[in-house]
């Protein structure tokens, strides 16, 4: 399982791997609300916790279709698939490496962008924590939905309606920790809220994602 | 004598071809029964006037709605466990039925909405779970529409919706808990079932039967001719060989 998360990793940070795509789509979303909401930095901070979410959730969109498509046209998917790892570790490892190439620099780009949209340092940390605890969840949710549409051909557009409902739970309960946080609210329950829907995706999930791929292999 | 015996598509449509003009006829006479003694021989409220009478309406839509997602969630296990195909197509032929209810009644809550709370749409806990139910429904419903073998359309939506049921649950309590944190008074839900008098409750209940017997008569027909399709589409197959 390691061999494969660190062979995934050497593809992801590859040229042409797509690991810096989704970092740069975040900074770019980020960067336009102002263009679209207005330069006004109070009305900004104020929004700036969900747009950091937004963000992070379509970035993390982005990248979803990568993670079993290429396996999946070369073949590598059902050599995994008949490999003495059970399918559910294949996914774990995949979502992990999402989450690595996909989460993880994310994290580390917020406080940038925090400052950008006006954040106070307290905001900007309650908004990491949130998106810590958050982002797995992103990860593990859309690879049960790459895993669902892997077998059809320009599935993206399908990819996202069928993830982004199951994106609810976690962009509300995060977004609601941010925001509470950054207007010094209390946030230890909306946090905790968010750290059972991570858990719970990621106990679930690989089995489901694991079984919807053995019936697109069949 | 057992109920599995209906999972065979033959006994299926002899069953439900009998079932079906009682079904329809009945479903029929309930909601114009319901809807006519609720809109003419059941007196306005004294807050809200005639616009309570939207309840006849809104109420049984909702309720189908969300019972059509359990029932599909039922169908999606069962096809998932015993594999018999009329599960999987009763499922397949209950989502457009459950949408089309979802919106009704969205629709006719934000019309009822409109007089009565000053505003069509209001980020309520209520509102927003309806919403959110309705982008599940369009998710199962693409899925479906998307995979081309039928058998495998068949399991990928069970797992979706057997995955989509407790993300949806879990997007149910979200909201609850997000519209608080927004604002401290849930002042607009108002429980309905049980403040309702007895006047506009007997109505209600002959007009949600109705729509119950309604979902049942056109899931029924939807499955019969998704059954036919793969029949029609079997005998095609032949036909090229």
């Amino acid at each position: 399982m390691i061999t494969l998360i660190l062979r995934d990793l050497r593809i992801a940070v590859r040229a042409g791997g797509g690991f810096g795509l989704s970092l740069a789509f975040f900074f770019i979303i980020v960067i336009f609300f102002p263009f679209s909401i207005g330069p006004n930095l109070d009305l900004l901070s104020k929004v700036a916790p969900g747009t950091l979410w937004m963000g992070a959730l379509l970035a993390c969109l982005l990248s979803l279709e990568r993670i079993f498509a290429l396996d999946f046209e070369d073949g590598t998917l059902d050599l995994l698939a008949t490999s003495p790892i059970p399918l559910e570790g294949v996914v774990i490892a995949k979502a992990f490496v999402h989450w690595l190439t996909t989460g993880l620099p994310l994290i580390l780009l917020t406080p940038f962008l925090g400052v950008l949209l006006g954040l106070q340092t307290s905001g900007i940390i309650f908004l990491i924590t949130s998106l810590i605890f958050g982002t797995p969840a992103l990860s593990i949710i859309g690879t049960f939905g790459a895993a669902l549409t892997v077998g059809i051909k320009r599935g993206g557009l399908l990819l996202s309606i069928l993830v982004l409902p199951l994106y609810i739970p976690t962009l509300i309960f995060g977004a609601e920790a941010a925001r509470r946080g950054s207007e010094g609210f209390e946030m230890q329950t909306s946090i905790l809220l968010l750290l059972g829907v991570t858990l719970l995706s990621w106990a679930i999930l690989p089995f489901a994602a694991a079984s919807v791929l053995r019936i697109n292999l069949r | 004598m057992s109920f599995w015996e209906y999972a065979n598509p033959v006994k299926f449509l002899k069953l439900s071809g009998n079932l079906l003009p009682y079904c329809s006829t009945l479903a029929a006479i309930m909601i114009l029964t319901g809807l006519g003694w609720g809109f003419f021989f059941t007196p306005d409220d004294y807050k809200q006037g005639a616009t309570v009478k939207i309840l006849y309406v809104h109420v049984p839509s909702a309720f189908v709605a969300i019972n059509a997602w359990f029932m599909m969630l039922i169908a999606s296990i069962v096809w998932l466990v015993r594999r018999h195909h009329v599960s999987a197509l009763a499922a397949k032929a209950a989502a457009p039925i459950g949408i089309a209810m979802t919106v009704v009644g969205l629709v006719t809550g934000a019309l009822w909405g409109q007089p009565m709370w000053g505003t069509w749409w209001e980020w309520d806990p209520k509102l927003t779970s309806f919403l959110i139910l309705f982008l599940f429904y369009l998710g199962y419903i693409a899925l479906w529409a998307a995979v081309e073998d039928p058998d495998t359309a068949a399991d990928l939506t069970s797992v979706l919706c057997i995955v989509g049921s407790v993300f949806a649950a879990l997007s149910r309590y979200a909201t609850v808990f997000w519209n608080q944190g927004l604002h401290q008074d849930a002042s607009l839900s108002i429980d309905k079932e049980e403040h309702v008098a007895d006047v506009f409750y007997y109505p209600l209940i002959v007009v949600m039967a109705g729509f119950v017997l309604l979902f049942i008569t056109l899931v029924l027909l939807n499955t019969r001719s998704e059954i036919m399709m793969r029949r029609a589409s079997a005998i095609m197959a032949r036909g090229k060989i």
